[in-house]
């Protein structure tokens, strides 16, 4: 048995009913699973809600993940694209108190990635926002180290995979 | 053709076919009942508590395999279903709870009688709902229903709020009305099947687990086939008693905890091991790392979060067990030469599993005066040629009824497995027998036990139920004190209950029949009147001997192999 633990990322699609992410965030802390980052918000089909949870956990615990997602009556798919090509993306956004010295050097850090200046109006005070893989927001944030951060807020990642896969509803099927 | 949420409500138990429930009522269900009085031919058990109500349900649902039914009202009501509810869970009883709830303008300001029960009850529920919409109410009715029934079955609560009750809508034909469907595989991988028939088939020591799942499948018919077929060996779980009669000689009797020396030996020893809808539970398993290490292991089970959860399996076969057996059967049946090799094949492991049961066969010894709980629950499977109906409660004389009352088949033994609810057993016990008026409904139970829905008795003796009682009394919470006794060097914390009421009396004191056993000779007498009276409870006090110990015993976490016979 693997005992080796992993981050995995789950993207589930659900009815966006009430009480869903209750279900699903109820049904992780219930059994013990953890869960590192979750993002949910509805599909075009307003009826969907597409999460995607970041979790942690050796082979047999995610495949606990996948199955008791899967028991849940409003979840509608569950994948785990963990080891999918896929595009991964988080928001960050860094409120950084700022000195006449390292005005510069900041600009130069936040140049290099890819960041941008989303808020400056008062001139002590800036929020920078990036955007990338988590791993790339952490380099940033240790980059950021030697400056004064206020606050954080990050999204963490949200998945889609690449090429043609789509993640689509089972079409609901209807008993008479 | 409008109607009100309550006029819906009850014409959608009416389409499920549903014409008894149990329940309480109160301020946010009275639009309900004031329906329900117009409606005779729905009969509404009173229960005394909500909890009965649930567990009343429950024992309905088990005995007849059709969802229970019970109606409570907003907050204390509500959150009375608790328990009963995560009893359904643990031992997947079909059920819907339905229960009035504030009105929709009023939820969330702490309104009188408010309580959140879809978040309360949501780790206790399959499913469940608030209805926010009076429009929904049919199809939600429906679903929760089919949800209740479908795949690995399970408890759902409506939570309906009250002025919603009196909201009108349109009313739909039945066929009419859509609703989603639990993704279950019922089939099974027929690639699976096979593989799965195929291991068997290379056996010498196979062994059929046989756990809660095969009674809720309604396979019986095709385990008994598969297994005289066969002639493998048939071990059951506390859940799957009476799946496969415990008095044929292909029975092992019961595994775990308090099973059988020989069923437990068999399932150390055997090479293939085919679980047959029982999920590996650690009162069956033991100590993991110890668990049947010699044997593949085959598993049929409906939910696949059951299967490879806490040991790994060999060939996994997600779906119903009577399909998925059903198929096997008819492998098995199509190689009448191989069947005939396969006796000789495993002729030396039933050889095996014989000098197991001459060394540790079950019995018991019953002396001229004290009464022991084994001799009790033996002559009552005697008297009534093991065809009762039986519910325990949590404890010894639980393991005890398991033990010596033999079923020839399920859907007769309804006991609180998963959770271990004491106070189950009295109201399941009502619920079972207003299915089944003419049959003999037993509950066995404790001096602990019984206390925790003893008030129950009134809507026994309401309804007329001839439930006998069966205490089991040693004066303690007998199975704690046993753990006391045994892992905590005597000291008996909390589990003396020498001060009890007089059950004869407090019988009485509700219009109930009460009887008494105070030494061996009483027994038969007692139980022969308790068995011809048909139109009111009977509650027998058997007193007992006070520190008897359930045996064979395999200690909490200890391997199987560390079996404990006296
Ligand atoms: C509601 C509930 N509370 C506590 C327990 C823990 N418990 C398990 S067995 C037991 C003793 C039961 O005593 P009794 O009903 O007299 O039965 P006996 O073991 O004596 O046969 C207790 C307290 C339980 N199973 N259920």
């Amino acid at each position: 048995m693997n005992h080796h633990e992993n981050t995995h990322t789950i993207s589930v699609l659900v009815e966006n009913e009430f009480g869903v992410l209750a279900r699903v965030s109820g049904m992780f802390a219930g059994r013990g699973f953890n869960i590192d980052a979750l993002s949910v918000a509805p599909t075009p089909d307003p009826r969907v809600s597409r999460m995607t949870i970041i979790t942690h956990g050796n082979a047999l615990i995610i495949e606990q993940i996948l199955k008791q997602l899967n028991r849940l009556i409003d979840v509608l798919k569950v994948i785990d694209v963990s080891s999918e090509a896929c595009v991964r993306r988080e928001l960050m956004l860094v409120k950084l108190r700022l000195n006449d010295k390292n005005k510069a050097e900041l600009a130069k850090l936040a140049d290099e990635a890819h960041g941008k200046i989303v808020d400056a109006s008062d001139p002590r005070i800036q929020i920078l926002e990036f955007v990338g893989e988590h791993q790339e927001m952490e380099g940033i944030l240790k980059k950021l180290q030697p400056f004064e951060i206020l606050e954080v807020v990050r999204t963490g990642n949200i998945a889609m995979q690449k090429g043609k896969n789509v993640l689509m509803p089972f079409p609901g099927e209807a008993v008479g | 053709m409008k109607l009100t949420g309550a006029q819906i409500f009850i014409q959608a138990l009416k389409d499920e076919g549903v014409d008894l429930i149990f329940g309480y009522p109160g301020g946010a269900i009275l639009h309900v009942y004031d329906e329900l009085y117009k409606h005779p031919e729905i009969r509404h058990v009173l229960v005394r508590h909500e909890q009965g109500a649930v567990h009343a349900a429950d024992g309905y649902a088990r005995v007849t395999c059709k969802p229970g039914v019970a109606l409570v009202t907003s907050g204390p009501g509500a959150t009375n279903t608790v328990t009963g509810l995560a009893t359904a869970l643990m031992d997947s009883i079909p059920m819907v709870v339905i229960s009035g709830q504030v009105p929709l303008s009023m939820i969330g300001n702490d309104a009188f009688q408010e309580a959140d029960i879809v978040g309360i009850t949501r780790p206790c529920t399959k499913h469940n709902y608030l209805v926010k919409d009076v429009r929904d109410l049919q199809r939600i009715m429906k679903e929760a229903f089919h949800i209740a029934r479908t795949g690995r079955p399970g408890p759902v609560l409506v939570d309906i709020p009250k002025d919603l009750q009196l909201h009108q809508a349109e009313y739909v034909p039945y066929d009419q009305v859509k609703v989603r469907s639990p993704r279950a595989v019922l089939q099974g991988h027929s690639g699976q099947i096979k593989k799965g028939w195929e291991l068997l088939k290379e056996a010498k020591r196979p062994l059929l687990y046989v756990g809660g799942g095969a009674v809720l499948s309604q396979a019986s018919d095709e385990l008994k086939k598969f297994a005289y077929l066969t002639k493998i060996p048939v071990a059951m779980t506390l859940m799957g008693l009476g799946a496969f009669p415990g008095t044929d000689d292909l029975s092992l009797g019961m595994l775990g905890m308090h099973g059988t020396y020989y069923s437990n030996m068999s399932i150390n020893e055997c090479d293939v091991l085919f679980s047959v809808g029982a999920r590996f539970d650690d009162r069956v398993t033991g100590k993991l790392s110890e668990f049947s290490k010699h044997s593949k292991k085959i598993h049929i089970d409906i939910d696949p979060a059951n299967v490879g959860k806490s040991v790994a399996v060999d060939v996994p076969i997600v779906g119903d067990v009577k399909y998925v057996l059903g198929e096997m059967l008819k492998m098995a049946e199509a190689a009448p030469a191989f069947i005939q090799n396969y006796h000789q094949q495993i002729r030396p492991w039933w050889e095996q599993i014989r000098q197991w049961r001459e060394k540790a066969p079950m019995g018991y010894q019953q002396g001229p005066k004290e009464i022991r709980a084994q001799y009790v629950i033996d002559m009552l499977y005697q008297m009534t040629k093991g065809e009762a109906i039986v519910t325990t409660d949590v404890g010894q004389h639980q393991m005890w009824a398991a033990q010596f009352y033999h079923f020839k088949e399920p859907h007769r033994w309804c006991t609180s497995g998963g959770l271990g609810t004491m106070g189950f057993g009295f109201p399941a016990a009502i619920g079972a027998q207003l299915a089944y008026p003419e049959k003999t409904v037993i509950c066995i139970s404790g001096d602990g036990s019984i206390q925790m829905n003893i008030q129950e008795l009134a809507t026994a003796v309401e309804w007329k139920t001839p439930v006998i009682i069966a205490i089991l009394n040693n004066h303690f919470l007998g199975m704690v004190r046993q753990w006391q006794e045994l892992f905590y060097e005597n000291r008996y914390s909390e589990v003396d209950l020498n001060v009890q009421p007089d059950f004869v009396k407090l019988a009485e004191a509700y219009g109930a029949v009460g009887l008494r056993a105070s030494v061996k000779d009483e027994v038969v007498p007692v139980i022969e009147r308790a068995l011809k009276v048909r139109d009111r409870p009977v509650v027998i006090d058997f007193v007992t001997t006070l520190e008897d110990n359930v045996y064979p015993m395999v200690p909490a976490g200890g391997a199987v192999s560390d079996i404990v016979l006296a």
